[in-house]
């Protein structure tokens, strides 16, 4: 086992009446990063999270924690802390009592409780807020307290459902950054569990993408963004087209009715895969320079860029561009080398 | 002001039924003589200071106080198990237990003089076994016996409802940050349910305390309840003055106690109820 290995999950699966939600995960998590579990709803990245807190038991495989077998362990005797979606702060507890709460059952002297929750109210810049009622408090103020309430213990990893999910989209970015920095200076490894892929690309050092109760890829945000595993994993972080195309040998395939020269390798003689281009990697030209040719069908103003579809008979094509091109007009797209991803088709899709 | 014309009918049906007939009450209470010359006094009140009637008063809230202690005590676990139940049993319980509420209170009541009677089904079974029968009506267990049961829903229910309303994610978020199942319980479910325990408190002990049918028919005709003693001033005495003193002495009584009752539910939020 890696060294700075802090919890490792080994063959978990997981069923509820006799559906599968988890199939065969194993996934081991670094100590002091910020690992992000992506997926759709119903992926089983909560249910992960769930098992990682110890409450929900893997009907089969084990969870190793610092090298120790904690499945059978259960959640108030595990070093880890949880902020949950709704928050679940205690309505008839201050803010004080709530962030306290931990320390009081672990019965820490009275000064020492006081002067850590006065840390943590620092650390999550709610200073005075102590004798508040949790009902007087705004959503991101009320999430500040579940964080510091789950951080005052000194946990060694720290899970957050969806913890931002409730939240308006300003509050949401800011508070991204500010968990990111958080992060950065507890030192403690988080885990996060999210729909969101680009809060997931903000925050993360690591990035679990998950469908089906499977895990799609595992990587940091450049990499699960420029060099998507499959096409379910291109489709869900950021927007791309897709399209049928056939590898005819190393470094040569062939889509839209035009053979490309790209980067891949490795696949058989004339195998049929998948191609996943990105919008803005779809250069505008003439039509007479293009390598595919089109018509736009459609524009839509974005702010930064214009979407534009493009249609050429075989293919709907997704371009984003900051030339704007009415539509019915002609067009011509070229695609560098590097920007074709080709992807094995996934079976069963 | 559309919505304001709606409720004068209720405002209408309070006046007559429930301000006017308490006025006659207190009217009552201060004075002496018939309709045809009233006049006041304070007597009626100085009559209930006699030992005879302040007896009947601390055994009716001893009994009182009993029962709703009783009724918390075996009501609570009922609540607590049928909220930890899925849901779909949860509602099979709830109404089973709230059957027997649908037939007539006096019914239920009269069942238990052939439960317990000296021919009654208990004894029955007591002789058949070889003991001696035993004396298990007329005296204080089987009115309280008869409280308990009649008032057992009414502690349940609140407190039920209040605890399947606390969110499952609370009781996970303790369990978190190292709370064993004995301190879930003591830090959190218990004090969020304290609203359902005050009203199930309240509930128990105002119809415990005033009840004079169930004193009647497990107690036997001498046993003597505050309730019974407003029956028999009305009934059979017919010293409605004396009868009005006692009835707002009892109200005043419970007043007393729903205020110190609503003194520990602290948490609730706003300054709903009584006070």
């Amino acid at each position: 086992m890696e060294k700075n290995c802090i919890i490792d999950l080994k063959s978990i699966s997981k069923e509820y009446d006799g559906v599968k939600v988890l199939n065969n995960l194993n996934l081991y998590i670094r100590k002091n990063e910020f690992l992000t579990l992506l997926g759709p709803s119903g992926c089983g990245k909560t249910t992960t999270l769930r098992i990682i807190g110890g409450f929900e038991q893997p009907t089969e495989g084990k969870v190793i924690f610092e090298g120790k077998d904690i499945t059978d362990v259960p959640p108030y005797r595990r070093q880890i802390n949880t902020v949950f979606q709704k928050y679940a702060l205690f309505p008839h507890m201050n803010v004080f009592e709530n962030i306290a709460f931990g320390l009081n059952i672990k019965r820490l002297p009275k000064d020492e409780i006081s002067r850590r929750v006065s840390e943590m109210l620092r650390l999550v810049n709610l200073q005075g807020f102590e004798k508040r009622s949790i009902q007087s408090l705004s959503g991101g103020q009320q999430q500040r307290v579940a964080i510091a309430r789950a951080l005052v213990n000194e946990p060694k990893v720290l899970l957050l459902d969806e913890p931002l999910g409730a939240l308006d989209l300003k509050l949401r970015k800011e508070m991204q950054t500010e968990l990111k920095n958080m992060q950065k200076r507890v030192g403690i490894t988080f885990i996060y569990v999210t729909h969101d892929q680009e809060e997931a690309l903000t925050m993360s050092d690591t990035i679990v993408v998950m469908d089906k109760g499977v895990i799609q890829q595992i990587g940091t945000p450049v990499d699960i963004y420029n060099e998507p595993k499959n096409a379910f994993v291109a489709n869900f972080i950021g927007e791309s087209n897709i399209v049928d195309g056939i590898m005819h040998e190393d470094f040569v395939v062939e889509f839209g009715g035009k053979v490309f020269k790209c980067v891949d390798k490795g696949f058989e003689k004339d195998e049929r895969i998948d191609v996943v281009v990105r919008p803005e990697d779809l250069e505008i030209t003439t039509p007479e320079e293009g390598q595919l040719r089109g018509v736009v069908s459609s524009v839509t103003f974005k702010g930064v860029h214009y979407e534009m579809i493009v249609s050429n008979g075989k293919n709907d094509w997704k371009v984003h561009s900051t030339i704007m091109k009415p539509v019915g007009t002609e067009i011509g797209m070229n695609i560098a080398p590097e920007n074709i991803h080709v992807m094995k088709k996934v079976k069963d899709r | 002001m559309k919505m304001k014309a709606l409720s004068y009918p209720y405002v209408v049906w309070i006046a007559v039924f429930i301000v006017v007939p308490l006025a006659l009450v207190l009217l009552y209470s201060l004075t002496y003589g018939d309709l045809s010359g009233m006049n006041f006094t304070l007597n009626n009140f100085k009559k209930f200071l006699d030992p005879r009637y302040l007896d009947v008063l601390w055994i009716s809230v001893k009994l009182a106080l009993e029962s709703t202690a009783l009724t918390l005590i075996l009501g609570y676990p009922i609540a607590l198990i049928i909220a930890k139940e899925k849901p779909s049993k949860r509602n099979t319980m709830i109404f089973l237990f709230v059957i027997p509420m649908w037939m007539n209170f006096l019914l239920r009541t009269y069942a238990w003089l052939t439960l317990l009677g000296k021919n009654g089904v208990i004894n029955s079974i007591i002789e058949f076994l070889g003991f001696k029968p035993l004396n298990l009506l007329y005296n204080d267990g089987a009115v309280l016996l008869g409280m308990i049961y009649n008032f057992l829903p009414f502690m349940v229910l609140p407190i039920y409802s209040v605890l399947v309303k606390i969110d499952n994610s609370l009781i996970e978020s303790a369990e978190d940050l190292g709370a064993n199942r004995f301190q879930i319980f003591t830090k959190i479910i218990l004090p969020l349910s304290i609203p359902g325990v005050i009203t199930g408190i309240t509930m128990v002990f105002m119809p415990a305390v005033s009840t004079f049918v169930i004193s009647r028919l497990l107690g036997g005709g001498q046993y003597m309840l505050i309730g019974n003693l407003i029956e028999q001033q009305f009934l059979w005495v017919g010293d409605w003055h004396f009868g009005s003193a006692i009835s707002i002495i009892m109200m005043i009584f419970i007043l007393i106690t729903m205020a110190v009752t609503s003194k520990f539910d602290t948490q609730k939020e706003g300054s709903g109820g009584l006070w």
